[in-house]
């Protein structure tokens, strides 16, 4: 029998880096330590035959004793044989819609006579989020959104609001989704960075409990508000057989080695038709992507012309008029959008960012109605490498 | 609701200066130049706005309710605040904008994106190939060109217009061909009998214009499929690819690297671009639906 002791001031400090063990039913308190701090904390729960991300009131929200069998195009919830909270892999939701909200007021203005006034949105009034459950590949999303709110010349100020607040308790992935291969992009199974607690879900002979790793020293505040002990070897050991099994056992893998000059130099690859006949163009991949970060504006007046508003909302470069300019737009064809989507993903995004733009979750290879693979497609034009496509069109003829 | 203000402000809140808003700037002149093209010039509200901008940027330019869209910045960076925006109406938010009228209010954001390389083209000949509107985000680096024209060797003006209606600033060309020593030779697709110039595209006349190709700078704004068939023109003079340069356009939303629109192969325009050195995007210049 294992007793919890609560850490009191006067113990051995904790460090980064430094384990815990807590047991199964001690992390509501870990839940509620962080509600008590002011947080909301939102992370996975059963919605309408799937695991979303969604507000959390108690642990009794997470899909306790629920797993997932994901494939090309297919997503089903199946009863697991134990209650673990976290036995299944990532759904259709990622933490973007909370920090990169998929509709936003950017401002409102306001006219009289001739004059303009521009009033800026209160960013304080968005909530201070905790995220409860974050997978490694989802840590590694987050950090390649950070780069393009953040990290550039302009900063979003919404964005960084929300970032800023944000408390992330991650967990290491006990089992490998069917889609998944963020071994092969380097993005997980183990959280690596980027969290306040790191969690690891340990069931062995009746017990059910948590390796939970300190990533920040906010991470050991809200930590020394739960019972917990000091990890021991065995534990330790425990956690990471099942991360050596989830490496092992992932759903697809991908080829990453000269993944950017293989696609820059297959522009005009026959593969881009072949996915033509299936692509329906219909931008799930983008939405439900974690790193997709593209967005609209939709200008609005009210009725007397005196009040408008601009709106910001998710788009996808599988639109056409995304790439609309005057006369017409730039990728008309559906071809040219998914090398758009495939080539920004796995190949220009290193230019751009400096990392890829795909963490491996899967996500867009389950939620595509007709199971379109980018692990397959990227996989096709390495094994059929620099072929030209019959009929060349790619240059105009003078 | 909102307060209602006869007065023009901006209230800034937060920390972190909000790139996504715009700054009210008052129209002080609305100038038509063609059929379909017009100039706004506008000063700030806020008189104590600062604003400097390098030539090739471009503004977002806000017009109330309608919607915002990018448009470069074509007045004489040595005299701002006042800025020129030169405007071809081709749809929604510029059809909105023609519609604006002196001391209205409108809002900008900016300036954004990459510049043309003037002070590079010191001691050399200097050959700018516009396009119709093109020659717009080129008039600032004229501007520059002119003030300082001693620096510079040759400078030869090569414009393709429509008509000889569309042409732009002629005026101001014709005060500095005369002023200054500028070589400008204008083409157009078609034209009234009583037109002497050229009739054609404008990359025929690259064989025959007159510059160094060893020394030579080379800026070029205009359609794509003109700037491609310029390019291979310079280069077949021998125009170092490097010291071309050419301003490039898409689709843009944010103007600062948020939102995708502008992506041309591994380069955002509205902020690797839209001006650009050859070699960087010699890889996919004229692969199509890129
Ligand atoms: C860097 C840059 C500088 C520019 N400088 C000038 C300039 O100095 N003078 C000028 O007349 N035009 C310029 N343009 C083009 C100008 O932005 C478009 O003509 C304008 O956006 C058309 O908007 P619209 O609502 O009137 O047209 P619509 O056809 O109604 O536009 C629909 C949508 O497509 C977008 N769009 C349409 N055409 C273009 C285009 N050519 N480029 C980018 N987005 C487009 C619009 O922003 C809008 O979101 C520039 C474009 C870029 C990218
Ligand atoms: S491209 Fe697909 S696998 Fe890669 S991060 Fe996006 S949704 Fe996940
Ligand atoms: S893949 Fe498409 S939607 Fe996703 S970030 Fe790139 S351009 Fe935007
Ligand atoms: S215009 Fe939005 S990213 Fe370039």
């Amino acid at each position: 029998m294992i007793v919890p002791t609560l850490l009191a001031k006067t113990a051995e400090p904790s460090h980064v880096g430094d384990s815990f063990v807590v047991e199964r039913e001690h992390l509501e308190q870990l839940l509620q330590a962080l509600v008590s701090r002011g947080y909301e904390v939102v992370g996975p729960t059963l919605r309408d035959g799937a695991i979303v991300y969604d507000h959390l009131t108690s642990t009794a929200d997470l899909p306790s004793g629920w797993t997932d069998e994901q494939s090309g195009g297919t997503y089903r919830l199946k009863r697991r044989q134990d209650q673990a909270l976290f036995g299944y892999a990532v759904g259709p939701h990622s933490w973007k819609k909370f920090l990169c909200p998929p509709l936003q007021r950017l401002w409102q203005a306001a006219r009289n006579g001739k004059g303009l006034r521009i009033l800026p949105e209160e960013e304080r009034a968005a909530p201070k989020y905790a995220f409860f459950g974050v997978r490694a590949c989802e840590l590694n999303a987050i950090a390649i959104q950070d780069k393009v709110f953040l990290e550039g010349q302009f900063v979003d100020p919404g964005y960084k609001a929300r970032r800023e607040d944000l408390s992330v308790v991650a967990v290491n992935c006990g089992r490998a989704g069917g889609t998944c291969f963020c071994a092969s992009m380097n993005a997980g199974p183990k959280a690596a960075s980027g969290f306040d607690l790191a969690l690891t879900e340990l069931l062995q002979d009746g017990r059910h409990y948590f390796l939970v790793e300190l990533g920040s020293t906010r991470g050991a505040e809200i930590l020394s508000r739960v019972p917990h002990q000091p990890a021991n070897e065995a534990d330790k050991q425990h956690a990471e057989r099942i991360l050596d099994h989830t490496t092992r056992h992932m759903g697809r893998q991908l080829e990453t080695l000269g993944i950017k000059e293989l696609l820059y130099r297959n522009y005009e690859h026959p593969r881009w038709d072949n996915v033509t006949q299936r692509c329906l163009t219909c931008a799930n991949c983008t939405i439900v992507c974690p790193t997709c970060f593209c967005t609209t504006v939709e200008d609005v007046t009210d009725l007397t012309g005196e009040h408008a508003e601009r709106w910001r909302r998710w788009d996808s470069c599988f639109t056409v008029d995304f790439s609309y300019i005057h006369g017409g737009s730039v990728r008309a064809s559906p071809r040219s959008r998914y090398r758009q989507w495939m080539t920004h993903k796995l190949a220009t995004w290193i230019d751009q960012f400096g990392v890829s733009g795909c963490v491996g979750c899967g996500r867009c290879i389950t939620w595509c109605p007709v199971g379109i693979d980018i692990t397959v497609e990227a996989g096709a034009i390495r094994a059929s490498d620099s072929i030209k496509a019959p009929a060349d069109q790619s240059e105009d003829s003078p | 609701m909102v307060p209602m203000l006869e007065q023009t402000e901006v209230v800034t809140a937060g920390l972190v200066p909000d790139p996504m808003l715009p700054l009210p700037y008052r129209i002080q002149r609305v100038k038509q130049e063609t059929a379909d093209t017009f100039t706004l010039e506008i000063l700030p509200e806020d008189s104590s706005q600062r604003f400097s901008f390098a030539p090739g940027q471009f503004n977002m330019l806000y017009v109330f309710g309608v919607g915002e869209v990018p448009i470069s910045i074509s007045s004489d960076p040595g005299n701002v605040p006042l800025l020129k925006h030169t405007t071809r109406v081709v749809g929604t938010v510029t059809k909105a904008m023609r519609q604006l009228k002196r001391g209205e209010v409108m809002g900008i954001r900016g300036p954004f994106g990459s510049h043309w390389p003037v002070e590079e083209a010191t001691g050399r000949d200097v050959v700018i190939v516009a396009g119709g509107i093109g020659l717009a985000p080129l008039r600032p680096a004229l501007y520059r060109l002119m003030a300082e024209r001693d620096k510079f060797r040759r400078i030869v003006l090569l414009y393709g217009t429509r008509t000889p209606e569309d042409m732009l600033y002629r005026h101001e060309l014709e005060r500095w061909r005369g002023k200054f020593d500028l070589e400008i030779q204008v083409t157009v697709d078609r034209a009234a009998s009583n037109w002497r110039g050229n009739v054609g595209v404008v990359t025929t006349m690259i064989g025959r214009a007159p510059f160094d190709p060893s020394n030579t700078l080379a800026m070029l704004c205009g359609p794509e499929i003109m700037m491609r068939f310029t390019v291979m023109e310079l280069l077949k003079r021998g125009v170092a690819a490097e010291r071309v340069y050419l301003s490039a356009e898409r689709n843009m939303k944010c103007g600062i690297g948020f939102c995708g629109h502008c992506q041309y192969g591994p380069t955002f325009v509205c902020k690797d671009g839209p001006v650009f050195a050859l070699p960087s995007i010699a890889a996919i210049l004229g692969k199509s639906e890129i």
